[in-house]
């Protein structure tokens, strides 16, 4: 059963329709509500190895539906220190809770510096608008 | 003239006003003169059908097929029986003429033939995925090359002279693109891969390691030691198959190979000088998404009625394009019909009586030709010899109707006297024998 | 739900039981013939090592039991033999019956490929004759038929332009494909070692001449063009974009997918293209087969040619006045070398060559003269108040033999998509078009009739999709919910791919879909 469109208060989110959700040096990274609607339902997500170094603005790791393949880009740069091992077994987490059961990869994050460029609820939601 | 169209002077006058055009000039008013063929196609004018069938006729009359002669050639084709059930279940329009099945609510014949395609081709060679076909056994073997350039991105791939000589330049020619160089390693003296030579060759930088079963020249190879040694380094172990003896042989996924592929021409498929037939792809179940072609999976409808789909097609290039783990799209759907209605017209006993008929076979033959054997350890269905004048034996078997087998020489120059027999289920005692007694003849001239 | 409307599609066959589970042990349908030979112990002849030590679970089923299995699958098949076919850029074209009985004379279907050359000259001259015809086609003077489909001609192309490049001491790295390519293109430019380079589309449907003169260059091996493209349009400004590529030193390639337009109208060769694939099963009629088999010649230039795949089907004239005489040769010093066992699929080359020496020169251009006016007629129907406010046409020019329209419009005005469109017309006996493609395309609906419908056809293929819109708009759930009398209705993809079961279940094993076993593929033996 695929979610209810939301974009929840707190994260950042990228333009690429990627969020993130941090806590002190690391954060959490997934697709937002708007990714997983057009890409429909989930089959596989073929995720980074932990300890791969990921670079922001540039894809980390691929999600497919059915008839589509896209490329999950890096809302912020870092060292991924986990990754959603349950999605393997359950790709359709991405579809019913993308910011929570559907969460893709932790990171250590390399330059705090980099979050200013992404945007608020309100930046992102209005840019989902107009697209 | 055109045929099998039926628009008529009224149709065209009809559908032209409809178009809003004054001439089908009009429509074509695109395509630049620059470009247009201002004048008829240099080709014979079109005939009747009557005129088609008698021209072919008299062009297939001017081939000689196997029905006209007792042939020993084999070489990665086998003149083997086709029953008459294959042909009148493919010849049915519905498998014929459709195309392939985009559309799975109206194509469900030809997707449960495909997963009952990659159940047997999975039974078959022990491994747990297949895909539903591809063009047939050489490309496929070079494909698999492809797919360990992809998985590992290494330069090397080493291949045993074992290996069909036409799969290894195929191999070769696909590697030039990819990217990669194909080494070879020699026989020994008893016609099998060399162990020592192939562990030799194989380093940190070899991407695959491929080995046929049995081998070119008909050798059961002793498979194990060779698979360990193609994967010390981590190599992708490929093996090539005859899936005909696979009822007698120890399927590959026993013996720990990567993929294995082969020519599927021996299953229900005709000669047809070369070919349609098909390749068959099986895999390791790490490499499902990797895999070429396509695959049929089982599922369920809204209504939870049970059915099939093209599955997992985000790995094909109508979806991935360029990070797509092959190009192919058309490959050889009625073919892998043909292969599985054959194969369960065969069925789980006849498949290894088959396979014991010919290694009988086979073993007698050697014996009946008393001629010196390059590959003088196991074989089941095809085995080289040196003959010491080969072509007086090509030419006196040929008057009597017999040909006699392969020439090796063309392809191993190691072997300029070697001869490759074939045996089927087609190639009685009887056929035997008459091959024999030409192969006494240049056996007695020659003083031992 | 409303369906009165409805033909409906041919009864299905028996429910989905498979072979296997047809399988009764003790049952057989071979019998082997005689052993006539000293039946020698099978462990004296194979070492036990080598010994498969269980039978693979092949089925043991009769053969009346066989044939009902098969048969009753084939009633699931919707078939081009049965109904309209229009699956844009597959060219689904009448399959000749006279083609299928000359590839079953016993000297074609049962001739040994190592036959020597002495013993199958028919065969090598019916491929040199095709060869020829095809160069006439084509208007390039060689042809290579080995290829054995459409995207293994293209990978021939590409490894023919490296050869090429590399033979000059000139290597390149990268290959240009239009965005409206077929994904074999980019595939194939992959598989062949070079980097993508995507051209973009004019506002009129070709390509973008401008961003194709900024992204040839000297790094530039090769163009890859459908022509006409997977809109269906011809592309007006051929000759400047083949000068733009000379001139940049790469090859042009043309993608045959579509040649079925312009037989003896415009050949590739007078347009510049420097090597073209032909799909025989596309074009020169082939059974389709449920995807297959196929064959993809290649025709060349004379710079190409030298380049050429082993073995080659060659004309020798014995000089004594006597016919001449065909061998295959081996020796080409420059061949980028084979692409598969054997000379190719000889098979595909006598239905191609029969359906060839029925039509004629003049035939050729008849079908491609109808091919397009059939499509232009459907076009121009389809635009119709009732469907055109509902399916636009993406770019609105005389299409050649194929056409795209947007399902844009019925998705805004009625809440139906063009997957909902294409399975209702399921329900309605017909095939749909090509959906979702080309990529450039909203909604896309690529439809190609082919020449072989009569004008009947194409006004059914009308009626069912007026039928299909003007229900939407009473209510779309029925379009979205379709089909309805299909031997089985819309299937669980994404199930199927989450959790693959790509063979039979072994027996006893646990059924699949057990979530806690998800993605876990079946295996081992039965």
């Amino acid at each position: 059963m695929a979610a209810e469109q939301s974009y929840p208060e707190g994260l950042l989110y990228h333009p690429e329709h990627d969020w993130a959700r941090l806590e002190g040096e690391e954060g959490t990274f997934g697709i937002t509500w708007f990714a997983q609607d057009s890409l429909g339902e989930v089959v596989f997500f073929d995720p980074p190895s932990v300890g791969t170094q990921i670079k922001k603005d540039e894809p980390y790791a691929e999600v497919e539906s059915v008839k589509a393949v896209s490329d999950v880009i890096a809302p912020l740069s870092g060292e991924i220190v986990a990754v959603n091992e349950a999605l393997g077994d359950e790709p359709g987490a991405v579809n019913e809770d993308p910011y929570g059961e559907g969460w893709m990869v932790r990171v250590r994050l390399s330059d705090p510096s980099e979050r200013d460029s992404l945007l608020d609820r309100e930046a992102y939601e209005q840019l989902v608008q107009e697209s | 003239m055109s045929r099998y169209t039926s628009i008529t002077d009224s149709d065209r006058r009809a559908m032209l006003e409809t178009i809003g055009a004054g001439s089908l000039e009009e429509v074509f008013a695109d395509i630049p003169a620059e470009v247009r063929l201002d004048r008829d196609l240099e080709l014979p004018p079109g005939m009747s059908e009557l005129e088609v069938t008698e021209h072919l006729s008299a062009l297939a009359t001017r081939n000689r097929s196997a029905d006209e002669e007792v042939t020993f050639v084999g070489a990665g084709m086998y003149d083997h029986y086709v029953p008459a059930l294959v042909d009148s279940i493919t010849q049915r329009s519905e498998f014929l003429t459709p195309y392939t099945p985009y559309q799975p609510e109206i194509s469900q014949g030809g997707l449960q033939v495909m997963f009952e395609f990659q159940t047997a081709v999975s039974e078959l060679t022990g491994l747990p995925v297949a895909n539903a076909s591809l063009y047939e056994g050489p490309s496929s073997v070079a494909s698999a090359g492809y797919l360990a350039k992809l998985e590992n991105g290494r330069g090397k791939l080493v291949a045993s002279r074992g290996l069909h000589p036409h799969s290894r330049e195929t191999l070769s020619t696909y590697a030039r693109g990819f990217g990669s160089r194909v080494e070879e390693t020699p026989l020994d003296e008893r016609g099998a891969t060399d162990l020592e030579a192939l562990a030799a060759a194989i380093d940190d930088d070899t991407s695959a390691v491929f080995l046929q079963q049995p081998n070119f020249l008909g050798t059961v190879e002793e498979i194990g030691p060779l698979v360990e040694a193609a994967k010390r380094t981590g190599a992708l172990c490929v093996c090539a198959v005859d899936p005909l003896t696979l009822g007698i042989l120890k399927p590959p996924g026993e013996y720990g190979v990567d993929v294995a592929v082969g020519e599927g021409q021996t299953l229900g498929n005709r000669l047809d000088f070369g070919g349609p037939s098909f390749g068959f792809y099986a895999a390791a179940e790490r490499y499902l998404r990797k895999m070429p072609g396509r695959i049929a999976g089982e599922t369920v409808d809204v209504d939870g009625k049970r059915g099939f789909v093209l599955t997992l097609q985000t790995r094909e290039q109508h979806i991935r394009r360029e990070k797509a783990t092959h190009n192919i799209c058309t490959s050889q759907a009625l073919n892998a019909l043909a292969g599985m209605v054959y194969l369960a017209w065969l069925g789980r006993r006849g498949i290894v009586e088959l396979g014991e008929l010919m290694a009988r076979r086979t073993d007698y033959a050697r014996e009946a030709l008393g001629l010196e054997a390059i590959n003088p350890g196991p074989v089941v269905r095809e085995f080289a010899v040196r003959v010491p004048d080969l072509d007086r034996l090509m030419e006196s078997a040929r008057e009597d109707g017999v040909n006699p087998g392969y020439r090796l020489g063309q392809d191993y120059p190691e072997y300029p006297d070697g001869l490759l027999v074939a045996i089927t289920e087609r190639r009685t005692r009887a056929d035997i024998d008459r091959l024999a007694r030409h192969a006494a003849a240049v056996r007695d001239e020659v003083p031992a | 739900m409303s369906q009165s409307k409805v033909i409906g599609f041919a009864p299905g066959g028996e429910d989905t039981v498979t072979i296997y589970e047809r399988s009764q042990p003790g049952r057989r349908a071979f019998v082997a013939p005689p052993i006539d030979v000293p039946e020698a112990p099978l462990e004296e002849l194979i070492p036990q090592s080598e010994r498969r030590a269980e039978a693979p679970a092949l089925p043991e089923v009769s053969e009346p039991e066989i044939v009902r299995h098969f048969n009753n699958l084939s009633k699931n098949n919707f078939d081009l033999d049965t109904g309209f076919y229009p699956l844009g850029s597959c060219t689904m074209k009448h399959n000749p019956k006279v083609n299928e009985r000359v590839a079953a004379f016993p000297g074609h279907a049962r001739l040994h490929p190592a036959q020597e050359a002495r013993y199958a000259q028919g065969a090598l001259e019916l491929m040199s004759r095709l060869g020829r015809a095809l160069a006439e086609v084509a208007g390039l003077p060689h042809v290579s038929l080995q290829p054995s489909a459409g995207s293994h001609g293209e990978l021939a192309g590409l490894l023919l332009t490296r050869a090429y490049h590399d033979d000059r001491g000139e290597p390149r790295t990268k290959v240009l494909t239009p965005d409206t390519a077929h994904g074999t293109n980019p595939a194939t430019v992959r598989m062949a070692g070079y980097e993508v380079v995507k051209v973009g589309t004019a506002p009129d449907g070709g390509v973008d001449l401008d961003d194709l003169r900024r992204k040839a260059d000297g790094e530039t091996a090769c163009l890859m063009l459908t022509n006409p493209n997977t809109l269906g349009l011809f592309d007006r400004n051929i000759s400047e974009i083949a000068r733009i590529v000379h001139d940049a030193g790469a090859t042009l390639y043309y993608d045959g997918a579509n040649l079925n337009a312009v037989m003896g109208i415009s050949r590739p060769g007078d347009m510049g293209f420097d090597i073209v694939h032909f799909n025989l099963h596309k074009t020169f009629s082939q059974p389709h087969g449920g995807g297959g088999p196929g064959a993809g010649p290649i025709a060349v230039s004379d710079r190409i040619e030298p380049f050429l795949p082993r073995p080659q089907v060659v004309e020798v004239d014995p000089g004594n006045g006597t016919a001449p005489v065909y061998d295959l040769d081996l020796v080409r010093p420059k061949s980028i070398g084979r692409l598969r066992g054997f000379a190719g699929n000889f098979g595909v080359f006598v239905r191609s060559y029969a359906y060839i020496c029925s039509l004629g020169g003049d035939g050729l251009r008849e079908a491609s003269d109808a091919a397009v006016l059939n499509a232009n007629y459907l076009k121009a129907r389809l635009a119709e108040p009732g469907i055109g406010e509902h399916l636009p046409i993406a770019f609105d020019r005389p299409c050649m033999h194929e056409f795209v329209l947007s399902g844009q419009g019925a998705r805004r005005n009625l809440g139906v998509k063009t997957l909902d469109i294409a399975k209702r017309l399921l329900d309605h006996r017909v095939h749909p078009p090509t959906v979702y493609f080309p990529l450039l395309v909203d909604e896309a609906m690529l439809i190609e009739p082919t020449e072989t419908e009569p004008k009947e056809r194409l006004d059914g293929f009308v009626e069912a999709v007026r039928a299909v819109l003007e229900e939407a708009a009473e209510d779309p759930e029925v379009a979205r919910g379709a089909p309805y009398t299909t031997p089985v209705r819309r299937l669980d993809e994404a199930g199927a791919a989450r959790r693959p079961v790509v063979r039979q279940p072994p027996a006893g094993a646990e059924p699949p879909g057990d979530p806690g076993d998800a993605r876990q593929v079946t295996s081992g033996s039965l």
